[in-house]
């Protein structure tokens, strides 16, 4: 086993709202940590390297890239995954509206999404569209080309607002 | 209520899909594993973890094109952790996805082709000892001299990138005729000519492939991949791990994305595999970004020369059409590709002599294959932009020229191709009057401008990869007493929701929802064969043989149901959970009732349903690609703004109207057509797989960083029509939508760019540095354009010529001894 892999390093944080303990090698960032000794495999990665914005997550409720963050550095801080989201409640009104209207289509993006959008709707819980995708503007989804995502975000911030509010008809079946 | 009935299956087609009172089909019900895949609870490869697992990493060759002189694992074998290190020499058997094509070792045996080749994997504990194991392993090469283009390829017959092909370092050649040209261009009254080159790109999907195989005491194998075509990888272990088909299991995790770069059996799949057989431990690979890049198989760069001739309405009497593919190292789909730039030149505009030349080079660079419309977005870049020249030649308009020409629906094209429903007219007439298009083409501003493009895919390619006379796809069903309906089938959920279109189909059938059904998909032990998520296929084909099976069960039911009601078959309906009497609807049973009716009735209830294909019409050798049980249709108008003073083109807004048939789900075609233009805007734009061949044809950036894609910011707004003219041959009508919705938007983009700033940028991406040079020529005097100046001067076999439908020709190729006398 390699000589960097041995002493672990034991640290304590906020996790989904939850104290955690965990010890890992001390050079893993926050990405590796979640998946590898946490088993919380809702985190993705798409390039390990902060490019493509898969891997965010909210640390302190800020939406940080955890392939670029040192485990080491969450100790006596609070993380959120997408797998915090969900309460027995029930799903995060954004979690509703992107399975709702398609904002997902592979998924594999999706996790970073939402979380950067959370964060969005926190500090903003009426966004135009113009700050939807200033604010998402660093996720990189292949297979929705933003419009499903914005338009979910669009209507999770409406039903956060107390309105009730569907998508319009054109963005279901097209225009007429 | 309509009274039972066959749900417009088959012959009941077209109209009937429409009078039905659908209960799921065409409605915007989420997708079955939506919440999963927001939650973050859905398993992709790399989510898997077995106990005792070991982690795998390739070492690549940095050398373009090497023979490799030795290869040295001792220090990697001694480094503690490492439990297995091999090369070529434990994988001699050569696989590739064509059995024409048979060109890929997992691990290069004698020589590597591209920076990225892999020449050795290992397995170690963790991922750090495997890659420092990696750096450990050393490879002598001695140097070959590199092939870095198409014009090379030509030019070089010696070192041979392969030991196969046509000759040198040409892969193959393809020379058809369909018709009379010489006849077709004396009848044109304006002949023109033009070269056109399309740059490669890369699927670039956001999760990175990876690959879980265990090797059980049992010898038995299991393959979790992130694969689109699990059949095929299934078949490509079978046959170089030398292990029984019976004996492996691949399972396709859901893709985090497609796009046709994960339809290869891919090297790295091979290697753990091995790795798992040696160690008896399960064992894991996930590639880095930058590894993805050398995965590739994604779109071929082409060089194209297009000459048309058209009469003064703009009618086409003939084209010739060439295109030159840069097919990297490796053969991969590489001669489907081929063919695919030259076939569905024919199923748009009425084509009536026909002639295609096809060349495919091996090159020192990652191998190409199939990428989102395969093969046919770069010749129908040319063809577009081409015609919208000929409008401006003959002082027509763009859009109306066009719906003159329109192939006719089911028509027959000169090369063979059987169209069916065909609602392109509306969709161009729908954007035309969508985008104000009389009162912006040619009368915007300088700098302002719109550029219209149309476009057709194959909804599932006729053939299947490996010739059989078998289903390309099968659907197994199982109803349980209580209930329960579980769907099996091989298709694979690539995030085009394929998994959701057999629930929804299956559930319209059945009269039950959609999230009551289980749906078991893309596991070669438990699902039967669907050849996988590629040519557009799995809407129609799945969606049929699912159709199939669930109107077998209904069968049963109602004949169980009919029996214990005292009522005829005919009287029965399936809706609501509930088997009734339509003209007595509180005389029914539960759903679940009836499945209990039906296995007391006839023991455990299971039906199969399969899909075929019909033949296509053309019996020539090369009539296998082309044909297609559907084609769907799009057209595009792009508006765009193009700063002259920086060159840079903002793409403001398409108005897309895509022929779909019928939507099984609306929504699911809305977000399908949404990512096709954002997909074509990056093709259009910015997206190049390009290397720098003086400086060993290196990847110029194999990043997500430097490989620009559009973000929010370049993602223009999109305005969609749905036109749901329905295909008999469809589920319910249905036609594909993954694939074509992304083929009209460089051609549109380009031709918005000449309308803007009046010059043409014959080639994509179109970088502000291209329409720089173009608008500096113009202030020369010189050509206002930017593009490749010709193509290679090649010899040609001699033409397979094939007499069209209209001159009487039976789709055979005409005997030689014809032709010459």
């Amino acid at each position: 086993m390699s000589e960097r892999t041995k002493q672990k390093a034991h640290i304590e944080f906020t996790l989904n709202g939850e104290t955690v303990e965990v010890a890992f090698a001390p050079h893993k960032t926050l990405l590796e940590v979640l998946r590898e000794d946490l088993n919380l495999m809702g985190t993705k990665h798409g390039c390990e390297l902060g490019e493509c914005g898969t891997c965010a997550v909210l640390l302190n409720g800020r939406s940080v890239l955890s392939c670029l963050v040192l485990g080491l550095d969450t100790e006596g801080r609070s993380v959120e995954t997408v797998e915090g989201m969900a309460s027995a409640a029930g799903l995060h009104p954004l979690q509703e509206t992107f399975a709702d209207t398609g904002a997902a289509q592979c998924g594999y993006c999706t996790p970073g999404f939402l979380l950067v959008a959370k964060e969005l709707l926190a500090a903003n819980p009426d966004p135009t569209r113009e700050e939807i995708k200033e604010a998402l503007s660093g996720n990189l989804c292949r297979c929705t080309g933003y419009i499903k995502i914005y338009e979910a975000v669009e209507l999770a911030a409406a039903r956060m607002r107390g309105e009730e509010a569907e998508l319009p008809r054109a963005a279901v079946y097209g225009l007429d | 209520m309509t009274s039972s009935n066959n749900n417009g299956h088959g012959n009941n087609g077209a109209g009937g899909a429409r009078e039905k009172d659908l209960k799921v089909v065409g409605k915007p019900f989420r997708k079955v594993d939506a919440r999963a895949k927001c939650t973050g609870q859905t398993k992709f490869a790399d989510d898997i973890v077995l106990p005792r697992m070991l982690f795998a990493k390739l070492l690549r060759a940095h050398e373009p094109h090497a023979r490799i002189v030795k290869i040295d694992t001792s220090k990697a074998r001694a480094l503690p952790g490492v439990h297995a290190v091999i090369t070529g020499e434990d994988l001699p058997t050569s696989y590739g996805i064509l059995p024409v094509s048979q060109d890929e070792h997992a691990l290069c045996t004698d020589r590597v082709r591209f920076i990225g080749d892999p020449v050795a994997a290992v397995a170690a504990v963790d991922e750090d000892t495997a890659f420092e194991a990696m750096n450990l392993i050393e490879v002598e090469y001695e140097k070959l001299q590199t092939i870095t283009s198409i014009e090379e390829a030509i030019m070089i017959d010696e070192p041979r990138v392969q030991d196969y092909g046509e000759s040198g370092n040409v892969h193959k050649k393809v020379h058809l005729e369909f018709g009379d040209m010489d006849e077709g261009f004396a009848a044109a009254d304006h002949i023109r000519e033009d070269t056109f080159f399309y740059e490669g790109n890369t699927h670039l999907p956001m999760e990175q492939h990876a690959s879980v195989a265990h090797f059980d005491p049992d010898n038995k194998l299991t393959l979790w991949s992130s694969t689109q075509t699990p059949h095929y990888v299934h078949r490509a272990l079978t046959k170089v791990l030398g292990l029984p088909a019976a004996h492996i299991r691949v399972i396709a995790t859901p893709n985090g994305g497609g796009f046709g770069g994960k339809s290869d059996p891919f090297n790295h799949e091979v290697a753990v595999c091995k790795l798992s057989m040696i160690t008896g431990r399960p064992v894991k690979v996930t590639l880095t970004r930058e590894e993805v890049f050398y995965c590739h198989r994604g779109r071929h760069p082409v060089l194209m020369h297009v000459k048309t001739g058209v009469k003064r309405d703009g009618s086409i009497t003939a084209m010739d059409f060439q295109s030159f593919l840069d097919g990297g190292a490796y053969g991969s789909y590489g001669v489907a590709s081929t063919f695919y730039t030259g076939a569905l030149q024919t199923v748009t505009y009425d084509v009536p002599r026909y002639r295609f030349r096809g060349l495919r080079a091996f090159t020192n660079k990652p191998p190409c294959g199939p990428k989102r419309g395969h093969g046919t977005p770069q010749p129908r870049f040319g063809l577009e932009v081409q015609l919208d020249k000929i409008a401006d030649d003959l002082k027509l308009d763009p859009a109306e020229m066009r719906l003159k020409h329109l192939v006719k629906p089911y028509s027959l094209t000169a090369n063979y191709l059987r169209i069916g429903s065909m609602g392109l007219g509306k969709c161009i007439e729908k954007i035309v009057e969508g985008s104000d298009w009389k009162n912006k083409f040619h009368k915007l501003p300088y700098g302002k401008g719109v550029g219209l493009a149309c476009s057709s895919y194959i909804c599932g390619a006729g053939l299947p990869i490996y010739w059989n006379n078998m289903p390309h796809s099968g659907v197994q069903l199982g109803l349980d007493r209580q209930g329960g309906v579980r769907v099996q089938c091989g298709s694979t959920d690539i995030g085009q929701g394929s998994d959701s279109v057999l629930a929804y189909i299956v559930a319209e059938v059945l009269g039950i929802d959609p999230f009551d059904i289980r749906v078991v998909t893309a596991d070669t032990d438990l699902t039967p064969v669907d050849l996988g998520s590629y040519s557009s296929r799995v809407t129609l084909m799945t969606g049929n043989a699912a159709l199939q099976a669930a109107e077998r069960a209904r069968e049963l039911l109602s004949k169980a149901v009919a029996e214990k009601l005292s009522l005829p078959v005919e009287n029965l309906s399936f809706a609501d959970h509930r088997v009734f009497d339509v003209e007595n609807p509180e005389t029914g049973v539960t759903f679940a009732e009836a499945v209990v009716l039906a296995e007391s009735k006839y023991g455990t209830i299971g039906t199969v349903g399969s899909y075929t294909p019909p033949r296509s019409p053309g019996k020539f050798k090369g009539a296998g690609v082309g044909p297609s049980p559907a084609y769907s249709y799009s057209a595009a108008i792009a508006e765009v703004d193009v700063d002259a003073e920086t060159g840079f083109v903002t793409v403001e807004r398409v108005w897309i109207g895509h022929d779909i048939g019928q939507s099984i789900n609306p929504m699911l075609v809305m977000g399908q057509v949404e990512g096709g233009v954002y997909m074509g805007l990056g093709e259009a734009l910015m997206e190049e797989m390009t290397y720098r061949a003086n400086r060993n044809v290196v990847h110029k950036f194999p990043s997500l960083l430097e490989y620009k894609s559009p973000t929010t910011h370049e993602m223009c707004d999109v305005k969609t029509y749905l036109i749901e003219d329905a295909d008999p041959n469809g589920p319910f009508g249905a036609k594909e939508v993954g694939q074509g919705p992304l083929l009209p938007v460089m051609p549109a983009v380009a031709n918005a760019v000449y309308d803007a700033v009046g010059v043409r940028v014959d080639e994509v991406p179109i970088t502000p540095e291209k329409v720089l040079a173009a608008l500096r020529a113009k202030a020369q005097g010189k050509p206002a354009r930017f593009g490749p100046k010709g193509v290679p001067t090649v010899e040609w076999p001699e033409p397979l010529k094939v007499a069209t439908p209209a001159e009487g020709g039976d789709g055979r190729e005409m005997p030689r001894v014809a032709i010459h006398s």
